[in-house]
């Protein structure tokens, strides 16, 4: 469970995030939807320490992350996975080093058990016999695959994911979400998804926060969604002319 | 104007301490210094090497011709083109030159591993990004950019004589009598700590200017274009210091 106290966040004068308080629960696809400038980035950027909060609390369990020194960060950072919005592949490694590199780093595995750990999460991802090719070489959903198999591949205990359905197509933005839900049951950990892609956040989300103006608008479930009379998170979800005419209709009939 | 000198003088020695930390696993920064050691020696073996035989080869050249009088002894211009050689040009000329193809290529691909979130990437796993990515650069650079000097001094020396003998400015035996006469040991030990100073100043230099991109590609070619500019400018500096302090 990550929990999220009160969180402010400023650049200069730009107050992007005014007093975020949300919980993001363990076995479970905790979504973050949002308009573009809402703050979801930074949110997640501050949830897995890549930016300091201005004011407020990050909590992992019982751990107050904005307390933890150099060490004890290390140490929490090898338990986190992330999916980055441009996958961030190391360009100049193939798929089996890109998804080696954390245990090459942070292990005592043999070689023999390396390897196999790597091609579990390949085989996890669908990518099975992809090993020797290089990112530029695979497209952008097999690229997706390499760093959902990268981010899992030391067994995170929390899983972030930065709009994991950017650039894909609609069928494949499918299988990316059903990876990473399935992932989060199989493994039981807290994963938190940053998206604008609804069609994702009806397909998996568990829990759903929605950020507006840098506060949390409206949090709930998915089953919640369609009930809500909230007029942010209607706005967002029927944004398009053609979906407001629908759910005109649908109120009227 | 001072007050940013003085930031980025204070976060260019934060980056610094941080990059000389622990190694997570040994064998993963032996192998990245091992890389780097074939990139920036045998990715710059050719640019050296032509550089150098020109260096040598104009110094011969322009020194028979000022020297034609017959004051000073003929063989005096090999003596020349070795000390000036060792002395300055190989260690300064082949540094600055370094730091055009390597300081700039180094800056850009931090630059790019920021901006395209793999340092972001491997921060996340728990890797010292500042160690990981800088410590085998410097490593590699500090032992490798001396053999290139070294090498360069050497092709420098030949450069002389391929410009001066076949063309007739002076005799075979003129010119190897000068690049063995007054040989001074202490100018070869100056020559390496230039190379050594030189080649921190241009690998941590442009690390720096690589490491803390922000923007798009236009902040990535300024970030290139100053490691080059203000490592040259650091390199004459150094080069000044260097030699008030080992000559004095």
């Amino acid at each position: 469970m990550i929990r999220a106290e009160n969180i402010y966040k400023s650049f200069g004068e730009t107050k992007v995030l005014k007093g975020i308080t949300t919980t993001f629960e363990q076995g479970k696809t905790n979504v973050i939807i949002g308009k573009s400038g809402a703050g979801k980035t930074v949110l997640l950027k501050l949830l897995v320490g890549l930016f300091k909060p201005t004011s407020g609390n990050i909590w992992y369990n019982d751990t107050n992350f904005n307390n933890l020194n150099k060490k004890e960060l290390r140490a929490l950072r090898m338990e986190v996975g992330m999916l980055f919005q441009g996958n961030a592949l190391f360009d100049s490694l193939t798929v089996e080093q890109n998804v080696k590199f954390p245990l090459d780093m942070f292990t005592k595995l043999t070689k023999k058990e390396k390897l196999e750990r790597v091609n579990y999460c390949l085989e996890r991802v669908t990518l099975a016999g992809s090993n020797n090719k290089y990112p530029s070489e695979i497209s952008g959903g097999m690229q997706k695959r390499v760093g959902i198999a990268r981010s899992i591949v030391l067994k995170p205990k929390y899983l972030f994911c930065d709009e994991p359905n950017s650039g894909l197509d609609p069928k494949t933005s499918i299988i990316i979400d059903k990876l990473i839900k399935d992932i989060t049951v199989e493994n039981n950990i807290t994963t938190v998804i940053n998206t604008h892609d609804m069609n994702s956040v009806m397909e998996i989300g568990d829990t759903i926060v929605l950020l507006n103006l840098g506060l949390v608008a409206w949090q709930g479930t998915k089953e919640e969604v369609l009930e809500s009379t909230n007029e942010t998170l209607q706005d967002f979800i029927f944004a398009s002319p053609f979906l407001q005419k629908l759910r005109k209709s649908a109120i009227s009939s | 104007m001072n007050l940013n000198i003085l930031f980025h003088f204070g976060r260019y020695l934060t980056l610094m301490k941080t990059a000389f930390s622990r190694p997570e696993k040994f064998s993963m920064y032996w192998k990245e210094t091992m890389r780097q050691m074939n990139d920036i020696g045998i990715g710059s073996l050719v640019i050296v090497g032509l550089i150098a035989i020109f260096i040598g080869a104009v110094t011969a050249v322009q020194f028979s011709d000022q020297l034609s009088g017959g004051l000073i002894p003929r063989y005096y211009i090999g003596y020349i083109v070795r000390d000036i050689t060792i002395i300055e040009l190989a260690p300064t000329i082949t540094c600055l030159v370094l730091a055009g193809k390597v300081g700039s290529n180094m800056a850009s691909e931090l630059g790019g591993m920021r901006q395209k979130e793999h340092i972001d990437a491997m921060e996340l796993m728990g890797v010292n990004t500042a160690a990981y990515l800088i410590l085998p650069k410097l490593i590699a650079a500090v032992v490798i950019i001396p053999l290139l000097v070294s090498l360069a001094a050497i092709i420098s020396i030949v450069g002389g004589y391929i410009a001066a003998v076949p063309f007739g400015q002076l005799t075979d035996p003129e010119y190897v009598r000068g690049v063995r006469s007054f040989f001074v040991a202490n100018y070869v030990f100056m020559m390496y700590v230039k190379a050594m100073v030189f080649a921190f100043i241009l690998t941590s230099v442009s690390c720096y200017q690589g490491y803390y991109v922000t923007g798009g590609s236009i902040e990535l070619g300024e970030a290139s274009t100053q490691a080059v500019v203000y490592s040259d400018i650091l390199i004459l500096v150094a080069d000044l210091v260097v030699a008030v302090l080992l000559t004095g």
